[in-house]
This record gives C-alpha cells, structure tokens and sequence, in this order.
C-alpha cells in the first residue's frame, strides 16, 4: 500500500540564490553550497588593515599560489557548520566511551611498562605539536582567501584542538598530571624533541597562508600521523598496548578524512597552473626533509630498530600520495 | 545591588531547570514570556547541578544548559557542581 | 584496584587549564613578537596573560557534543518549515521587508565576524583568549550558515531575497551602514576588535540587535527566523561572557589601558548605535505585528541593563560614553526620520517600503507622544495623499552620506527636531561632513582612517556602479536602473513599495490556495 501524503503544492518562484545558479545551474542547491560559496567580501573595501597596510582586508596577494577562482578549492566532505559538528559529536560519544572504560575498568594499569613509556614519551607531548597545528591554521582561517577554504581550516584549527586534548586525557589516563608536567618539559628540554620543537615555531612566523596549509597539513600530518597513528598504533596493539590504540582511535581516523581534503586542496591548486605547480611541489620538498629530520629521533625512541625501515615506508607512501596530486617531488 | 538573570526556551527539557534554580534561589522571580522563561534575582542566582539530577532522574553536566540557554547577566563562575551569576559592585 | 593518588577526580577548572592552557609554551627558536606580531601596536598592555578567566570552560569535544544537538534541532524545524509550506504562516509579506534587510545586510557580517574572531584567536599571546576567540570565529560561521538557510527558503518564493548574503553587501547603499561598521572592526587590531564587537556589539549592544530581529520573527510568525534565533543564543551567552572578560581582563592588566579602552567604548557605542537605527526603523516601522517601539527596547535594554553593567565598570574608572545623552534624546526621532527618508528613496532599495496605515499610525502616536503627531504624522499625511493620487513620492537626488557612519544626513540636531544636523571637519585641504557630533568626533580622532570611506553616493555621482561597459551618453540614458542592475537590485520586483507587489500578490494568491477549497 503506498501512503501519499499530500501538502498544499505552492510553486517556487526560483531554485536558489543568483550566484549558485552562476556557479551550478538552475537547480536547487545543496546546504553545503548555499553555506560556503560567495559570501566573504571581494572588492569594495572601506579601510586598510592597521595590520596590514599594503592589503586590502581579504586580499589575494597574502599568498604566491594563484586561482581564478578560489571557490574551485572546495571541500569533498561538503562540511559546513552543520554537517561538520554532527559528524564530530558521534565521533566524540564513540572516544568518550572508550574514555570511560578505560578509566573505569583500570585498563590503563593492564599496559606493559614499555609501552606505556613509550606513549608518554611520544603521544602525549605531541599534544603540543597539534597546539601548532591549531595556531596555523588559525591564521589560514583569518588571513587565507575564500569561504570555502577559511571555514574548512577553522575547522581544522578547532580539530587540532580537538586531538591535542585527547592527547592530553591520555597522559591524564595513564599518570595524571605529572605526565602532563614531564611532557612539556621534554617539549622545552629534551633532545628528542628540540628538532621538532623548532619546527613547528619556524611555522608559526610564516606569512604566506597556503604555505603554512602545505608544510603542516600536507607535510608534517602527512609524515606524522602515519608513522604514529599507524605504524606506531600497530606497535602498540601487539604488545599489549591495545587501550593506548583505543584511547587514539579518534586521530586513527581523523587523519584517513581530513587527508581527503587536503588532497583535494592540493590536487586543484596544482592543476591550476604551472606556477602553484612549482611553488607547492618546492614547499613539499622543503618541508619533508625538515620534517623528517624532526620525526626520526621521536620514531627511533618509539620503533627501535624498526625505526628506520618505518620511515622509508612513510616516506614512499607520502611521495606516491604527491605524485597522485600532480606535484614533483 | 544589580539584577542578574538567565533566560532559557521554553521546552520540556527546560521545565526541571527551571524548578531547580527557583527552588534553591528563594530571592528569584520568574518571568514567562513567548517562548521563553527567564528567572530574575538581586545580586546572584546560584544553579546546582545536584538539584536538577534530583529532578531529572539521571545525570547532568551543567554544561548542558548550553543546549537551551538564550542568555544571561552577571558575571559567569562555573565549576563541576555549580554554575553562578553575580555582579560584583 | 589499587589505585594512585593523583587519579583523584580533577575538577573542572582544573582540567581545564591542563586542556588549554598547558597546551602553550614560551617559544626559544622564535621570538615572542614574531610568534605573535600584532600583541602590542595597539598600545594595549599585558603583564600576565595568566590572569584570564574562562567563563565558559568548554572542551572541543563537549562543544561538537552541544553545538551538534542544537544544530540537529535546529535544521529538523527548518526541513519542516520547507516542507509545509511555514513562510505562510506569517502575519503578512511585508514583514519580509526585515528578513531581507537581516540576509542581505547581517549575514554577510557574521562571515566577517568570523575571520575578526579567527585573527584574535591566532593574534592574542594569550591561551585562554585564544581558545575562546576561536569558539567565538566558529560559532559565526554557524551564524551565518544557519540564517542562510533559514531564510533559503524564503527566496524560493518571495522578491528581494535572490542576492543571498554575497552580492549586495560590497554594492548597496544603504548596507554600506552595517558593512562599513565590521570593515572599521576588522581593520584594527586585535585589542580594539575586541572592544569593537566582542564587547560593544556582543554584550552592550547585542540586545538591540539580536532580540528585536527574533521577537519581530516571533510575533509575525516566521517560525524559520526565531527558531534559528533561540538556537543562536546560547552561542551569543558564550560571546557575552568572553565581551566582558575581555574588557575587565584589559582594565585589570595596567591603569594604562583605561583610557585607550575609554576611547573606543566611546568610538564603538556611537558606531553600534548609528547602526542599529536600522533596527529601530525595523521594530517601528516594517514589522506588521510589533513588539514594542524602538523608545522601549532602548529604555528596557540599554538605559535599565546597561546600567547595571556601567555601574559594574564603573570601579575601573570606565565612564558611560558622552554620546548616550544623544540617545536619550533620538530614541524618539530617529526611527520616523529614518523610515522617512527610505520610502522615499523605495526606488531604490532591495526591499519594499510602505506607507503606515491609521492603524499603525495610531500606534506610532501612543509609543511616541512627544515626537510622533507633532512632527512625523503630517508628513506621513502628506506622502499618503500624494500616494492616492497616484503620484506616490520618490526622491530623484540622492542624500548626502555621513562619512563615519554612512547613514545619509537625516538625522536632526538633538535640541532641534526640524534642523538636520550638519557637523565638517577641515584636513588636508577636504572638507569632510558628518551627522553627529559623536560620528564628528570620531573622524577627527583618525581622520586617515575615515577619509578612505568608499562613499556609495560619491561612486554612484563618479559613474563607479554601473555594469561594465555602461555608456552613460546614450539617448534616455537611466542611471538609476543602471545602479539598481549593478547593485543586482530587480527593477520592479525587488524595490518599491509593498502596495502592487509581486508579494503582496502572491502572498494573498497563496495564502488562499492554503485556506480554500476553490
């Protein structure tokens, strides 16, 4: 039996709004489209930045890489506020169950020793790491050019956040706040991590947003996440450690969606030209050797002498996902 | 001494709210408008989150009123147990 | 279990701190004033950015969890909306007038809110401020992608609504007003930005902005609007609370501060105000059901409650601005001038204007007894009388602007309701004009900001808005229809008055296909 319900049929005068009917034809747009094409500002400025006095306030020169449309780099996940916080809130209920458990079933006491070390000497400081990442992508959001791209990066920004304080719970989880304590003063202190330290503070000056957007979230997620959210994830479940990959199942996944974006971002700007070709192709290659002068020592503390053959595997994989995105490398 | 207030939509969720914080803020007043309810008191209002689970039956952090909260006066301190508004002339 | 001493529960405040705060570090390889260039040109000094308190202690994962609730209720009454044909419930299509005012004219602003609150979420050396400012930026973009859709579907069927939060913000008139206010915020730096909207606009101000677009949404039946408006709410009490943290934590560091803080409470109060005489036409004169005169919200919301938190700084040092005694004074004027001077110039605006009916005159005569009959009703009287005759009246010169706040010189001298207020100030060999003496005052304290104003009626006089290509030679060469298809204004449907609408048409058409059988 079929139901039809009916409502009184009132016929649209029109599908959408002028400038997605431009972008897409006359249909009826998506929530994705209506939220994210257009509405930042373009040409007519009242006033020069104090912070900025040779730009207007949204200006096209804050970056070398060029577009005819800015609006080409969109976001595959079609993320706008909506989508974007529902998709984080079950992903935050299934990590603040695991949370739970492990807390109150004492699972963190059932981790061997050595593992244990090993997260805290290399999981819970990169909390600071991911601070970095929030910062940079903080500034794409203020300065970059384009909804689709500044919403995208805030979002980013906010999930950096998102995984520092999950990495932050877990040195809680496994030894309260003095592993919070001790972290931190490896971050400052330790020769393991000056390297890396050093690193994420030479992002923090940069001026060109995009450049930022390739060195932290093409280079060192790209390098980062897979040597310890993978690689390291599966060191961990095979020695006992299998909480420690409960408790990172968030960032486990986290980079496999937002490595799609970022992909993307790359892929269009890349095809656009010959010039943000090189330009990019150039960035990567800065940044991938730095980076992995940062990582070795942390994957060396972590893998052992699994260590070195770890990163040739990164490293391969990290150049073939460039290649795929059209840049040489 | 200066008003302070919270105002919150009018839902079913918000109904034990509200009698929680007019319950421990004999000072308060109630004010009910479209849609919205609002609770009035001199210098401070003082939300338990003890006296809403009492009422509600379960668990509740205090940061859930952030769901059906429209707006507040007075300067915020909130901790695990308790969320308070006061000027402090 | 044997467990550990330091397991005990930590408390909120605390946890808080190790979850942003202890995030931070003090950078070696870089220097502090690379790391952070913009801490300190402002003049604005921090001993100890530790002081921050954070009001609202919100971890990212309970934001998703809250914000997610919200966002699911929210776009579950817009589908129903859609679905059931909800823009039919309200009172009459003349109340569009203010929701297309809101698209075209508030939305594109919290886009800028959002890259504002973004700069001083990477700009403050500061955690906490941080953190908060970018809940803040995130929280705008939810703003205005949530009244965008909200009042998509509006344009599916009503005129003036096609344009979107995009193409009219850089171009038209009369939203150069609200435009030029965020455009002055975003170019400052961090600290004024602050002061500008996070306390100005968001905590002192915002009650006179927000509550009446949503109680007007209330009272006219756009279930849409206010539904997005007590979704947003909650978001603009975590806003309240970073305003006013902000400004107390500024006070607090160094005596020093007070009297730049001073100076821009001063600056963003009049600016704030002289923007919202939009919305005082809106409450008095575009909602067909009303929720109170302009006179009342601005005695209810900013005379009784801003009080109390004057009083609050007040221990700080910080003064009421000097340009509230105006207010007292305009609150029962500048509602009718400004209408006035927008039906007359209906011709060239993106919304419908009308004529108050008796009805609403008597109304208008009741909320205002010592300003309206004396000196608005008469003119009213007159534009009816020319209206029935069929020569309805629309001004063909436009209006000198103000060139702080933009609004055209309409308003009158506090002390003189039948003299338009004139204030010039002399530099660089211009001349530059402005309404008030709180718009003068504020030229005259950046004279090198404000000359750069792009002035609508200027570029309009100096041949800039039109399409590309237009020749202004030709024979019967029309430069308002040329300006109205460059503002992307449709000429016939979108402008005019309500009365022979396209609107008002279908709505009538509409609603009767709802409630008839025929």
């Amino acid at each position: 039996m079929q139901i039809d319900l009916r409502t009184v049929a009132i016929k649209p005068l029109r599908n959408t709004f002028d400038h997605l009917v431009e972008r897409f034809g006359d249909k009826p747009a998506s929530r994705y489209q209506e939220g994210s094409y257009n509405i930042q500002q373009e040409n007519i400025f009242h006033y020069r930045p104090a912070w900025d006095a040779d730009n207007v306030l949204f200006d096209k020169k804050r970056t070398k890489i060029r577009m005819k449309d800015w609006y080409a780099l969109k976001d595959p996940r079609q993320y706008y506020y909506g989508s974007y916080t529902i998709a984080r809130a079950r992903q935050q209920d299934a990590a603040e169950s695991i949370f739970e458990m492990v807390e109150e079933r004492g699972l963190a006491e059932l981790i061997p020793a050595e593992q244990k070390q090993i997260a805290l000497d290399i999981l819970v400081p990169m909390r600071h790491v991911e601070w970095g990442g929030n910062m940079g992508n903080a500034y794409i959001a203020a300065y970059g050019y384009g909804t689709v791209i500044t919403q995208a990066c805030l979002y980013h920004s906010m999930d950096h956040l998102g995984v520092a304080q999950y990495l932050t719970r877990i040195g809680l989880v496994l030894d309260g706040p003095d592993a919070l304590d001790k972290a931190k003063d490896d971050w400052m202190n330790g020769a393991l991590w000056q390297p890396m330290r050093r690193h994420v503070e030479n992002l923090l000056v940069l001026d060109d947003w995009f450049e930022i957007f390739v060195a932290q979230n093409l280079v060192l997620e790209g390098l980062s996440y897979p040597l310890f959210y993978d690689h390291l994830d599966s060191e961990f479940s095979a020695h006992g450690g299998t909480a420690i990959s409960m408790m990172t199942r968030f960032m486990g996944e986290w980079t496999g969606e937002t490595a799609k974006w970022v992909d993307a971002q790359i892929k269009v700007a890349s095809a656009e030209s010959t010039e943000n070709m090189a330009q990019l192709s150039d960035w990567v290659k800065q940044y991938r050797s730095v980076t992995l002068d940062a990582l070795t020592p942390l994957a060396n503390r972590a893998l052992g002498d699994k260590a070195a053959s770890v990163l040739e595997d990164v490293l391969t994989e990290f150049n073939a996902r460039c290649a795929k995105l059209g840049l040489a490398v | 001494m200066s008003t302070v207030f919270i105002a919150f939509q009018t839902n079913e969720d918000t109904r034990p709210i509200v009698e929680s914080i007019l319950a421990d803020n004999p000072h308060a007043s109630l004010e009910e408008q479209p849609a919205m309810v609002k609770i009035n008191a001199e210098g401070q209002l003082v939300i338990k989150r003890e006296s809403i689970e009492e009422r509600i039956g379960r668990d509740f952090d205090l940061q859930e009123l952030q769901v059906n909260l429209i707006t507040i006066s007075g300067h915020l301190d909130e901790d695990d147990d308790t969320f308070t508004l006061a000027w402090k002339n | 279990m044997d467990m550990k001493a330091n397991k005990t529960k930590l408390g909120l405040k605390e946890k808080y701190a190790h979850m942003t705060r202890g995030l931070d570090w003090e950078t070696t390889y870089q220097p502090k004033e690379k790391v952070f260039p913009q801490a300190t040109f402002e003049g604005i000094k921090v001993h100890d950015w530790d002081k921050w308190e954070d009001p609202f202690r919100l971890t990212m994962d309970a934001y998703w969890k809250y914000q997610a609730e919200k966002e699911r209720k929210l776009y579950a009454v817009l589908d129903a909306f859609a679905q059931n044909n909800g823009h039919l419930g309200i009172t009459d299509a003349r109340y569009l007038s203010a929701v297309k005012l809101f698209l075209t004219g508030i939305s594109p602003l919290e886009y800028m809110a959002h890259r504002g609150f973004a700069a001083a979420g990477r700009n403050f050396p500061g955690v906490g401020p941080r953190v908060a400012c970018l809940m803040q930026s995130i929280d705008e973009v939810r703003h205005a992608q949530t009244q965008i859709h909200a009042m998509s579907n509006y344009n599916k069927f009503y005129e003036g609504f096609h344009a979107g939060a995009t193409n009219q913000i850089e171009r038209v008139w009369y939203l150069s007003v609200p435009k030029s206010f965020f455009d002055d915020a975003f170019s400052a730096g961090p600290f004024e930005w602050m002061i500008a909207i996070g306390f100005s606009f968001e905590y002192v101000l915002t009650n006179l902005l927000f509550v009446p677009f949503m109680s007007g949404a209330a009272y006219n039946g756009d279930m849409a609007t206010v539904t997005f408006g007590f979704s947003a709410q909650s978001d603009e009490a975590r806003h309240m609370t970073l305003g006013l943290e902000c400004i107390k934590f500024m006070l607090e560091q160094d005596p020093d501060n007070l009297p730049i803080v001073q100076k821009w409470i001063d600056k963003w109060a009049w600016r704030g105000i002289r923007v919202l005489s939009l919305v005082a036409t809106m409450m008095d004169y575009m909602l067909p059901k009303r929720v109170m005169s302009w006179k009342e919200a601005w005695e209810i919301y900013f005379e009784q409650n801003g009080g109390a938190l004057f009083n609050d700084l007040a221990k700080y040092g910080i003064k009421v601005p000097d340009c509230i005694t105006q207010c007292t004074v305009d609150k029962e004027h500048l509602s009718h001038q400004l209408w006035l001077t927008l039906c007359t110039h209906g011709h060239a605006m993106g919304l419908h204007t009308w004529l108050p009916n008796a009805e609403e005159m008597g109304w208008l005569s009741a909320k205002y007894p010592n300003t309206f009959d004396k000196y608005y009703r008469p003119r009213f009287d007159k534009l009816r009388e020319m209206a029935d005759k069929g020569e309805r009246f629309y001004t063909n010169t436009l209006p000198m602007l103000c060139q702080v706040c933009q609004i055209p010189m309409l308003f009158t001298e506090p002390d003189d309701p039948t003299k338009i207020c004139y204030r010039e100030s002399d530099y660089k060999g211009e001349k530059y004009h402005t309404c008030s003496d709180g718009c003068k005052h504020i030229f005259d304290d950046e004279p090198e900001k404000y000359i750069q104003s792009w002035l609508p009626v200027h570029q309009i006089y100096q041949g800039n808005c039109w399409p590309e290509g237009t020749d202004p030679t030709v024979e019967g060469f029309d430069p308002l229809a040329k300006y109205l298809e460059w503002c992307r204004i449709e000429n016939g449907k979108d402008n005019g008055d309500y009365e022979g609408s396209g609107d008002q048409a279908n709505f009538a058409a509409w609603r009767g296909v709802a409630i008839q059988n025929t």
